[in-house]
């Protein structure tokens, strides 16, 4: 690769890892940031009236592959990525085979190398086949990278299974994820439990089923002294009580992905199953409370859970399309419009949900920030005032069920820079 | 006048009166020798059935070949849904076919709104998951205004699985729409979650609103329920909510018995109850069909003189 030196001058240089906001230049050389201050060489590219930031982290993506091609591949779900400002992302271990053994996490980031347009850092299972059963081997896991587990769609019914994972997970101070629901409570859920549910006809999802499975895991993390992530949070309940477990200690992250902070259960009323994901879309206090649990940190990421499916499988029924939304090519500008500009989160606040926050809580290197002499170019740059409109069919992703298409919002994405490299440039996407 | 019907709140009370007052109307075809009037001819119906049920099928059929429409029935067994064609595929094959009504029977909650997205026909709710059954509403509706003469301002005690029932949801809002009092009365595992939310009273004894209860209408209970730990046997269920002989003797003299059948005899309502004089329930089967005649003679007939065909389709006879 020939080394090449350029120059953002006149930057609004975000960054919450040091938390500088200030306008400046910053130089790229090769793989790293060459500097941040008033010197400019190389390619000089006006970067007035953007902002430069750590490149975004999203701790929760399905990129469906293996398995799972029809829907999305890693190819695409990370072009996806970029576009949205993302440098690096979490897959989720619920493809074709299960990402269970390091056979298949090898196989994961060996696409992502050849294919990739970000960094992937694969979540492994936590038991064989999702089955809530036996222990996965995390430590031949671990041995190629992994730093999180989680059987993502499928909760870990058993106490005694939750409380060995996070026990043998110490081992490598890995972190274990358990997606947060009493599955006894939610045998055929189609949306938030409540009186719409009833008026609906569509069976209830209700909160309770999300709080007892945190609860029981904030008991155990915290007796195991294990790092515990809560993922998708969408409740107020839920908020409350990683709220008072963080007071008393507990190893806890937590993440709430933009559909939980920007729409309700009442979109469930159009039955159109673009609407239905899981946890479901709740009520406007919910999406009060998480704002909130953002605003305090005791919500520290921003997480997609980009779930795509193909338009056959989604054009279905309600009750029998699969839960799930895009939202790596969204994320960014919900958090602006929905959270920056009405002042729920500063600037710094929104990034460091989206990238600094993420990046630390996953043990994540080279992202995240300092933008500083030395860092690795890992960046985003975006114009916060353009609006732009959603199309459902214009984005990277292979699938299009983004509940927002139509939608205009504000804040996109410009440049984003992997170790250096434009992987978006111009708003477009630059060859792997 | 109508374009879809696929919720009973698709209709204000005047509509709804309008239906019923047609209805009447129409009725009176079945006592003809002839039972057919040429309101639709040349109109295309389907019944779109995706459940088993042989009766609302029946119903509606009769309903649109009185009015000399031209009925197909859709069944997902033994057709193309059987191997996996998906509701969006049938519904443009059908609008392919130029059917100008689709009469949907359907498990899932909300497919007959996704169907209207994919067709530019007419489509009737003939009852969706958990979700609407407006053409019952109205037949019951009909059947008390029959029986009692108005509707407004009666009280109706709504009994049983409510939480599970269609028949529930778009009733208990056709009887508010028009201006009665229901009351809910179920153990709360039968309720609705936030039941209070449906502006109707909500009692969990049966005993303690029979006597201020013009119309006791009395769902289905089934007995898969009973390993789903909503109650715990049906002994027990018909002991505390079951009619029988003793609670018809506690009901007001003019008070009605309704049912929207298939009854389970011996649980929710005892042969006495379900064959007395106070029950409606074979009334129901018979007006079923003169309210879906008007149905989708409100909606396919034409727009313009509405009026006049209805006198044409009773001329020679009533009112």
């Amino acid at each position: 690769m020939t080394r090449s030196i350029t120059s953002f001058t006149d930057v609004r240089l975000v960054d919450p890892a040091s938390g500088r906001d200030e306008l400046t230049n910053v130089v790229i050389d090769g793989e790293r940031v060459a500097s941040v201050g008033s010197r400019t060489e190389g390619v000089r590219i006006n970067a007035d009236g953007l902002v430069l930031a750590p490149g975004l982290v999203d701790l929760h993506v399905h990129l469906r592959e293996p398995g799972f091609e029809d829907a999305e591949t890693i190819a695409t779900g990370t072009a996806a990525a970029a576009l949205g400002g993302f440098t690096a992302v979490c897959p989720m271990a619920n493809t074709d085979p299960v990402a269970d053994h390091a056979g298949v996490i090898e196989q994961v980031l060996r696409l992502a190398r050849e294919e990739g347009h970000c960094d992937v850092a694969p979540v492994g299972a936590i038991t064989r086949g999702l089955a809530g059963e036996e222990l996965a081997e995390l430590g031949a896991m671990t041995a190629v990278g992994v730093r999180c587990f989680s059987d993502d769609g499928k909760p870990i019914r058993s106490a005694r299974v939750m409380r060995r994972a996070l026990e043998y997970a110490r081992t490598w101070d890995a972190i274990v994820c358990n997606h947060a629901e009493e599955s006894s409570l939610t045998a055929s859920a189609q949306m938030n439990e409540g009186a719409l549910s009833g008026l609906l006809g569509l069976d209830g999802w209700p909160h309770e089923a999300e709080e007892i499975m945190v609860a029981r895991d904030l008991l155990l993390a915290r007796s195991a002294g294990a790092r515990l992530h809560v993922p998708h949070v969408s409740t107020a309940g839920t908020v409350e009580l990683i709220r008072q477990a963080k007071a008393a200690g507990t190893r806890v992250t937590a993440e709430v992905a933009p559909h939980h902070f920007t729409l309700t259960e009442e979109r469930a009323t159009t039955y159109d199953p673009v609407y239905k994901v899981n946890p479901p879309l709740r009520t406007k206090e919910d999406v009060e409370a998480v704002r909130e649990g953002l605003a305090d940190g005791t919500i520290e990421a921003i997480a997609t859970d980009h779930a795509p499916h193909p338009p056959e499988q989604k054009e279905q029924e309600w009750a029998y399309a699969p839960p799930g939304m895009l939202g790596l090519e969204t994320a960014l500008a919900l958090t602006l419009t929905e959270l920056v500009e009405p002042g729920v989160l500063t600037l710094t606040q929104a990034l460091g949900a989206l990238s600094t926050n993420p990046a630390r809580s996953r043990d994540i290197d080279g992202h995240g920030g300092p933008v500083e002499e030395g860092a690795p170019a890992n960046l985003v740059l975006f114009d916060p005032q353009t609006r732009w409109t959603v199309d459902a069919r214009g984005g990277a992703s292979h699938s299009r069920n983004t509940p927002y298409a139509g939608r205009e919002l504000r804040g996109r994405v410009v440049h984003t820079l992997l170790r250096g490299r434009f992987t978006v440039r111009d708003g477009e996407l630059v060859g792997a | 006048m109508i374009p879809h019907l696929l919720a009973i709140d698709d209709l204000d009370a005047d509509q709804i009166t309008r239906v019923l007052d047609t209805a009447e109307q129409l009725k009176e075809i079945a006592l003809r020798p002839i039972k057919k009037v040429p309101i639709l001819r040349g109109r295309t119906v389907c019944n779109l059935f995706y459940e088993d049920s042989t009766r609302t099928r029946i119903s509606f059929e009769l309903a649109a070949k009185r009015l000399s429409a031209d009925v197909l029935n859709f069944s997902a067994k033994g057709s193309s849904v059987s191997k996996g064609e998906s509701l969006k595929d049938t519904a443009l094959t059908l609008e392919a076919m130029g059917v100008d009504a689709i009469v949907i029977r359907h498990s899932a909650s909300g497919a007959p709104a996704q169907l209207t997205k994919w067709v530019r026909g007419k489509v009737l709710n003939a009852g969706d998951g958990r979700h609407q059954h407006p053409t019952q509403a109205l037949l019951d509706l009909f059947t008390i205004r029959e029986r009692l003469g108005r509707l407004e301002g009666l009280r109706v005690a709504v009994v049983g699985d409510i939480v599970h029932s269609r028949v529930a949801r778009s009733l208990v809002q056709g009887l508010q729409i028009m201006g009665a009092q229901v009351t809910l009365v179920a153990p709360p595992t039968l309720l609705p979650p936030a039941a209070g939310a449906w502006g109707a009273e909500v009692s969990h004894e049966l005993d303690s609103v029979l006597a201020k209860t013009d119309v006791l209408y009395l769902l289905r209970v089934q007995r898969e329920r009973m390993s789903q730990q909503f109650f715990p046997s049906t002994r027990e269920y018909a002991r505390l909510w079951g009619v029988d002989q003793q609670r018809l003797a506690r009901l007001g003299e003019q008070a009605i018995v309704m049912h929207p059948g298939p009854m389970n005899r011996g649980v929710e309502i005892s042969a006495d109850a379900a064959d007395g004089p106070r029950s409606t329930i074979t009334d129901q089967v018979t007006n079923g069909i003169a309210v879906r005649m008007s149905c989708l003679y409100l909606m396919l007939g034409g727009e313009a003189d509405e009026e006049a065909s209805a006198d044409a389709a009773t001329a020679g006879g009533t009112p």
